[in-house]
């Protein structure tokens, strides 16, 4: 017998495909600044705005990405248990014995059992936990460039980046190297995804559609069941 | 007349005088300096005020690992006053490169306007110091660059900073570092500096923090890396003339091609512009003649910190330091993706394999559940 279980609320699923969407609008065209296509044009160049639209929606994916970000950490104090902080920060023994479990079983395969947990793995959560800090390199070094271009305070905040690194140019090259690793988390990402949808059989791809994953009767009923760091 | 009975030093605006310029010329030289420092038209009237009452400031002027191209782009400044008065014939107490003194002589000079006018003397450095091998790569007169620094700093106003060099290390702090060539601000506390980079700087851009020390008797607006707000608040790509190339869409893709002709922008052949900060665009070089970009070649960033290192002068690409020089940040992101994709060929493989039995069992399951539908 399967059981529903209501893992991902709508707030984290929100998050989940905006950042998404961004992410995706973030590499491509952060891909097209760093090296644009070879257009020709018979036109004046004062009727062509293509660099300028092509910056314009990384700055605009650029603050939708943060505040979403900013978003799902208040939700990572306020949601149900399985969105909570505690799953991505390694703060007990535990968490450390779950991520080794989940690294015999799914890396090294040394396991053959089925494991446990319902919401993130310790692992997916440490990784995510990764993940975020990534995420604010990406916004302490994007809006850091920004600063000098905008009037408005808010992307003043950062100004005092590119001065910790000496200057613009390796604020970009820095901005650029950790784009590589957005790219990188998304392939491993996506393939694990599938990776347990396929061993499991617990609706892991849909999961993060409706929010719903199906459990085994008989996990309710084993003690270690789910969360990483419990109360 | 008593004023020539007096002892006290002359004004600059004496010495203006003495020099054979006119009125006009020097209403017109301190219009301009008002301009380039980006005071207001009322300001003007202080600049002028400031000349006529103040008396010389005494400078000091060191040269230590350099190239005296800072020299050279100030006494190049589009107006002669600059050169004339501020440098040449008024301030200069003490500069290897100018003075007509040598040798024990010269040392004299140095040491008496440092006792003469300790705290008043503004100390102005050309160069960066090196301090490997106990400094000896750099000694004059017997004593190391760091020694003559320090002593030179102890009774200083203030000290300007010269070029990239004395501001960030420039070409003899870039990697490996043989010298180790220090930039001042990292041997010097407690003062108030001025970084004025540029490799050279502006000519225009030196005389007008000096005017404006001179004027305002204390140090520019100051950014977070230490340089006047006035002239490094912007980006070179900000006040580039070829900016509305780059916002459509439109590059240069090699300097022999159709699109170097029509001046489209110099992005992808590694322009620095959009990550230096200067005022070429606006005030440009000898005399508001040209500069780098207006005359086809990309900014290679020389008033940013590193520029040596920090990637190539053209391209775009950032180039990755400790794997080769062909490697860059994509070269590496490719290879790593292409590893990522092996991994996960041989990880959906091995799961296939180890984890048969429980994948067969889902199957089974779901096959006998289909086949209870339908029946």
């Amino acid at each position: 017998m399967l059981r529903r279980v209501y893992v991902w609320e709508l707030p984290v699923r929100f998050y989940h495909w905006l950042n998404a969407l961004v992410m995706v609008a973030l590499v491509a065209t952060g891909f097209y600044i760093a090296d644009p296509l070879a257009l020709q044009s018979q036109r004046e160049a004062t009727g062509k705005f293509t660099m300028g639209w092509i910056r314009y929606i990384h700055f605009a994916a650029a603050y939708l990405f943060f505040f979403n970000f900013l978003a799902r950490i208040y939700w990572g104090f306020v949601g149900n248990k399985f969105a909570n902080w505690k799953q991505f920060i390694p703060v007990s023994g535990t968490f450390f014995k779950e991520m080794w479990t989940v690294i015999k079983m799914d890396v090294l395969m040394m396991k053959n059992r089925e494991h446990m947990s319902i919401g993130h793995n310790a692992l997916a959560g440490f990784t995510y936990f990764l993940t975020f800090i990534l995420f604010l390199i990406q916004c302490l070094t994007g809006f850091g460039l920004y600063a000098a271009m905008s009037d408005w305070w808010f992307p003043q905040l950062f100004a005092w980046v590119p001065a910790l690194f000496g200057g613009d140019i390796l604020t970009r090259q820095i901005h650029h190297w950790a784009m590589w690793f957005f790219i990188l988390f998304v392939v491993i990402h996506i393939y694990l995804v599938f990776y347990h949808d396929y061993i499991e059989g617990r609706g892991e791809i849909s999961s993060m559609g409706g929010g719903w994953k199906f459990i085994e009767e008989e996990a309710f009923e084993k003690e270690h069941t789910h969360t990483p760091n419990p109360e | 007349m008593i004023h020539e009975t007096l002892p006290s030093p002359p004004t600059y605006y004496e010495e203006v005088e003495r020099k054979g310029y006119s009125r006009r010329e020097f209403m017109a030289f301190v219009t301009t300096m008002a301009a380039f420092m980006g005071l207001e038209n009322s300001a003007i009237g202080q600049v002028v005020h400031a000349l006529e009452t103040k008396s010389r400031v005494p400078v000091i002027w060191l040269h230590f690992q350099e190239c005296t191209c800072c020299s050279e782009s100030f006494i190049r400044s589009s107006h002669p006053i600059v050169a004339d008065i501020l440098l040449d014939k008024i301030s200069l107490d003490y500069t290897e490169t100018l003075m007509a003194a040598s040798g024990v002589q010269a040392e004299e000079a140095m040491k008496h306007t440092m006792e003469k006018y300790r705290g008043e003397y503004i100390l102005c450095v050309e160069g960066s110091v090196p301090t490997g091998a106990d400094g000896v790569y750099c000694m004059i007169g017997g004593k190391t660059s760091l020694q003559i620094l320090e002593e030179a700093a102890a009774g200083a106003k203030a000290v300007i900073a010269w070029g990239s060099c004395a501001s960030n290390g420039c070409v003899q702090a870039a990697r490996p570092n043989p010298t180790n060539a220090t930039p001042i601000h990292k041997l010097l506390k407690g003062i108030p500096l001025i970084k004025v980079p540029g490799c050279p700087p502006i000519g225009e851009v030196m005389a007008g923090v000096i005017v404006h020390l001179v004027t305002f008797g204390k140090i520019p607006e100051l950014d977070r890396l230490g340089r006047p707000k006035a002239f490094y608040s912007k980006r070179v790509h900000d006040s580039c003339y070829r900016r509305a190339y780059y916002d459509a869409g439109l590059f240069v893709e090699s300097f022999d091609d159709e699109n170097a002709k029509k001046g489209y922008c110099l992005y992808k052949v590694g322009c620095k512009g959009p990550s230096t900060y200067n005022a070429c665009g606006v005030m440009r070089w000898n005399g508001g003649t040209s500069f780098p970009i207006q005359a086809g070649h990309g900014c290679i960033g020389c008033s940013e910190e590193n520029f040596w290192d920090n990637g190539r002068f053209y391209e775009r690409a950032s180039a990755f330091a400790g794997f080769g020089i062909e490697a860059n940040a994509d070269t590496l992101g490719k290879a790593a993706l292409a590893a990522t994709g092996v991994g996960i060929a041989a990880h959906a493989i091995a799961t296939n394999v180890r984890k048969h039995k429980l994948i067969a069992g889902k199957v089974q399951e779901g096959k006998i559940s289909e086949k209870e539908f339908e029946s």
